[in-house]
């Protein structure tokens, strides 16, 4: 086992060493930064979706009070260097309008059916777990799909980028912003049983790792953790190479994102830690022996409603501006606006997406041999 | 049935697999044009390739 640790380790280190020579120093530092990601929410089994249902569903709000910690944390040293640095470093600003708050509702819904958020679908996958693998497949569709129509459904009705710093300048925002998240934590331990308020050591573990290592993807790639720009652009890879000319849609000829698309994904932020961040939950998985355990086969009805959400989350994910990494985690952690609608929304419809599990569940007929996500 | 570490290997060399067409059909990998290590300090503008980033 050792060997295997070992070995899983060196392997992503020579990984980061050929990025390092033949792509460039920061896009090795990225990956290995989505390796810590990985390492930290496989390793330490720190979640979203899990824990906002088992707050609804048990009354247990550990997990969420682990979330609100770590993008608190995130946020003390985020704003500030956004403050001092603004033509280095950008936050993770969108504009909050109705297919925002729309897709983010849809979003939260949809990931507890595929019982895995943005990051969620990946570390599963990266786990070995079949499901998770599926589901990253479709929402990799999704995310690429919800860029095509991304710009009509923002010309919607959409209020323009509203920030708290722009609001309330840089310590205004950091106030409003812990205040904020100490208020939710307040809503959360009212809720939660007794018991089940404090985190357990392992997510106060987490939630500093989750911080520092979101801070230094700020200090490094100049733009906050994200994971959906990633998908939807190895959606567009495929696309493209199978064909289809993306020069005549408005968001891959704008010219960023046309750049990307011609440029290799080794020198994408977000695919590069989404990269790592698989990797990182693989050498966990493997080191926590958990891909030992026997799959277990869940029914088709269940199988067929995760293709079918993480299609629709993927999609929803774009027109929200973000999943929960981009927009929550990270949107709150930068001071914008759209983050806290985005938690309002997702909330809201992960109340619903956790009845619509249930139903699925109950489902009587086993499937393919494909074993449920986590 | 697949087991979970089948499974992950699998995944991982298909990513692989899409990163290795990707380089050979991309602008070709230069890292004497990378940016500086770090953003921070670098005097750069970020790239804005971010899911919260407008759509045009």
């Amino acid at each position: 086992m050792l060997l295997t640790r070992t070995g899983l380790v060196l392997l992503a280190l020579v990984v980061a060493g050929f990025l390092a020579l033949f792509v460039g120093l920061r896009f090795a530092l990225l990956f290995l930064v989505g390796v810590g990601f990985g390492l930290t929410l496989e390793g330490l089994r720190f979640g979203f979706a899990g824990p906002w249902k088992a707050l609804v569903t048990r009354r247990d709000g550990r997990g969420v009070m682990a979330q609100l910690l770590a993008i608190g944390l995130t946020a003390a040293v985020a704003l500030p260097l956004l403050a001092a640095a603004p033509g280095e470093l950008m936050g993770a600003h969108a504009p909050v309008g109705a297919a925002m708050i729309a897709g983010a509702f849809v979003f939260g819904t949809c990931m507890q059916i595929v019982m895995g958020c943005g990051s969620g679908t990946l570390v599963n996958a990266g786990s070995g777990n079949a499901l998770g693998a599926l589901a990253l497949l479709f929402f990799i569709v999704g995310s690429f799909l919800g860029t095509l129509h991304l710009a009509w459904w923002t010309d919607l009705a959409s209020l323009p980028v509203l920030t708290l710093p722009g609001l309330l300048g840089a310590e205004g925002a950091l106030a409003a912003t812990l205040a904020g998240l100490a208020a939710v934590a307040v809503v959360v331990g009212l809720r939660a049983e007794k018991g089940a308020r404090l985190p357990q050591g392992r997510l106060f573990l987490a939630a500093g790792l989750l911080a520092g290592l979101a801070v230094l993807n700020l200090v490094v790639a100049g733009q906050p953790w994200g994971i959906v720009y990633g998908l939807g652009l190895w959606g567009a890879k495929v696309a493209t190479a199978a064909g289809a000319d993306l020069s005549q849609t408005a968001f891959w000829a704008a010219p960023g994102n046309a750049e990307r698309l011609v440029s290799s994904i080794l020198t994408d932020v977000t695919s590069l830690t989404n990269l790592g961040l698989v990797a990182g939950a693989f050498i966990a998985a493997r080191w926590r022996r958990s891909m030992d355990a026997p799959p277990a086969r869940p029914a088709a009805r269940l199988v067929g409603g995760i293709v079918v959400a993480a299609l629709v989350m993927g999609y929803a994910s774009r027109l929200a501006f973000g999943c929960n990494v981009g927009a929550f985690f990270s949107g709150i952690a930068t001071g914008s606006l759209h983050g806290w609608a985005w938690f309002a929304a997702a909330f809201a419809g992960s109340i619903l997406g956790v009845r619509i599990l249930a139903w699925l569940q109950a489902a009587p007929r086993p499937a393919a041999g494909l074993e449920p996500a986590r | 049935m697949p087991q979970r570490r089948t499974v992950g290997l699998a995944l991982i060399a298909a990513i692989a697999l899409l990163v290795a067409l990707d380089v050979g059909a991309s602008r070709p990998l230069d890292p004497f044009r990378a940016p500086a290590p770090a953003a921070l300090g670098s005097g750069a503008a970020p790239s804005g390739a971010h899911c919260a980033a407008a759509p045009g």
